[in-house]
């Protein structure tokens, strides 16, 4: 008996018909997409794209040169060569970050000891050609003067939860 | 239309009946070709909304110029052509694969003086013009020394010749009750009975009558057209493409423009055999033939409806039913119409 109700229900296509209800429905469903360039998801302030060297008020650049973000990498993207300033402090010469690497975990922010490397909101960014996309410590210090409102706020509002 | 004959045969002479021919011939054929481009829009539109997205939307308003710029660039593009291949039957087999898809227009009536060859064996006509289409596929499979184009290749000619059958049977059925070859005469048949007398024509229409005819021959047109949930010939997922899996350019574009152009024609021949074609629905509306395009849109839309509906069939299910359920049936139903119009409750005098 049950296996005749089977032969009837596929003769009469009623699953097939079940299917295209299904979809006929969504048809008319409101749509899901996000125009892009025009329009754009929320974003969360721990969002990690871009990152940045910071600097204090005062003008003086965050890093120490203690080399745990190079430690703490885990794709190895992070060079640091350093030296003692005339001064006597303690600071890199050498600060490059190849992006092409970099798997934006965020462990180098993690590790930070003076919040100098942040990775920020920014994710538009592009290279043309071999090699634009590996960060000098120049390009990734002006990164840092040109979002440091947005990173401010961004680590303020994430302060009560570290 | 006799007075332009007439007209062009006072001033050209006995030229004019070949140039008059080839007239409506661009006439036919220029429209389709702008129809199977505007149907890939169609497509990507009832899909995409299908899946709650919004499709195409960038080139123009609505996306509209899209298929305008797919062309574009689809014939700027390199033709490639491998080097195991056998060229000569690797150029041939495109066009192999659209010249059955525009000939079949030749016979399809758009209103009853609108059509380009109203002769009586039409439909026996549209059924072995259409039947070349799968050599198209086939030589391109086996010219491109392809592993996946053969698979795609063997697996559409099985299909198509499986699907031929039951398609052949649902339209032996049409012809029976309609007592003609002629598709002109075929939309004529559907016009009287009971239903049409009493203003309802589009309960007299094959499609009522013959209902499971009517699904058997949709489903094969489908097949036939190697569309989803049907499409085993191309199986992105399984054969990478199928049988135009080494084709580039505007090659690989006129194998699409004979699928869609296959599905325009199939769409008009459900509409012409069990749509009633150019007849009005109700009998207050006049007939014509935005009638008959109106149901060919539905139709497409089913098939693309179809496509956004169901994952395609495995191979040995797909063999099953052309087999072992289409076939069956269209044997009782074809015995079924046969007694039908020998008792006395025959609707088709």
């Amino acid at each position: 008996m049950g296996s005749m109700k089977e032969v009837f229900n596929s003769l009469l296509l009623k699953e097939l018909l079940k299917g295209m209800s299904v979809t006929g429905k969504y048809f008319f469903a409101r749509k899901i997409t996000v125009q892009y360039p025009e329009e754009k998801t929320p974003m969360s302030n721990r969002f990690r794209g871009l990152h940045a060297l910071r600097r204090y008020p005062n003008g003086e650049e965050r890093c120490i040169a203690c080399k745990l973000c190079e430690a703490i990498c885990p794709a190895m993207a992070i060079t640091i060569e350093a030296e003692p300033r005339d001064d006597g402090s303690r600071r890199t010469t050498r600060y490059d970050i190849d992006l092409t690497k970099c798997i934006f975990c965020g462990f180098c922010e993690e590790a930070c000891p003076v919040d100098a490397v942040v990775e920020t909101r920014i994710y538009e960014y592009h290279g043309e050609k071999r090699g634009d996309l590996y960060y000098t410590k120049q390009m990734l210090l002006a990164n840092g003067d040109r979002y440091e409102a947005q990173i401010a706020q961004d680590r303020q509002l994430d302060a009560k939860y570290r | 239309m006799d007075a332009l004959m007439n007209f062009g045969l006072g001033m050209f002479g006995g030229v004019w009946p070949a140039v008059w021919t080839l007239v409506k011939i661009v006439l036919i054929v220029a429209p389709l070709m702008l129809g199977v481009a505007y149907l890939t829009w169609a497509e990507r539109k009832v899909i995409g909304y299908m899946q709650v997205r919004i499709g195409p939307n960038r080139v123009g308003p609505w996306g509209l110029i899209q298929p305008i710029a797919d062309g574009l660039k689809l014939l700027m593009k390199e033709i490639i052509v491998p080097s195991g291949s056998n060229k000569a039957i690797f150029i041939i087999a495109p066009m192999l694969a659209i010249a059955p898809a525009l000939a079949a227009w030749a016979v399809v009536p758009f209103t009853d003086s609108l059509v380009l060859a109203n002769i009586d064996a039409s439909l026996l006509y549209i059924m072995a013009i259409t039947s070349m289409g799968v050599y198209g596929i086939i030589l391109s499979g086996w010219a491109s020394n392809s592993k996946y184009a053969f698979l795609g290749a063997m697996r559409s000619a099985a299909q198509m010749v499986s699907y031929e059958i039951s398609m052949g049977f649902s339209l032996i059925c049409v012809l029976m009750v309609s007592n003609s070859l002629n598709l002109v005469d075929i939309v004529y048949a559907q016009d009287h009975g009971r239903f049409a007398e009493w203003g309802v024509g589009f309960l007299s229409w094959n499609w009522l009558p013959l209902l499971p005819m009517f699904l058997v021959y949709l489903i094969s047109g489908v097949a036939e057209t190697n569309r989803a949930p049907f499409d085993v010939a191309e199986g992105e997922s399984e054969i990478v493409a199928g049988f135009h899996v080494e084709y580039s350019g505007m090659a690989f574009a006129v194998f699409f423009l004979a699928e869609y152009a296959n599905m325009i024609l199939v769409a008009a021949l459900t509409s012409i055999m069990f749509l009633g074609g150019w007849l009005s629905p109700v009998g207050f509306l006049p007939d014509g033939a935005l009638w008959l395009f109106a149901k060919m849109a539905f139709v497409l839309l089913l098939f693309l409806w179809f496509r956004a509906t169901f994952p395609r069939y495995r191979y040995d299910q797909l063999m099953r039913l052309g087999w072992k359920v289409f076939v069956p049936v269209c044997l009782v139903w074809l015995f079924v119409v046969g007694a039908w119009m020998m008792s006395p409750l025959n609707i088709w005098k």
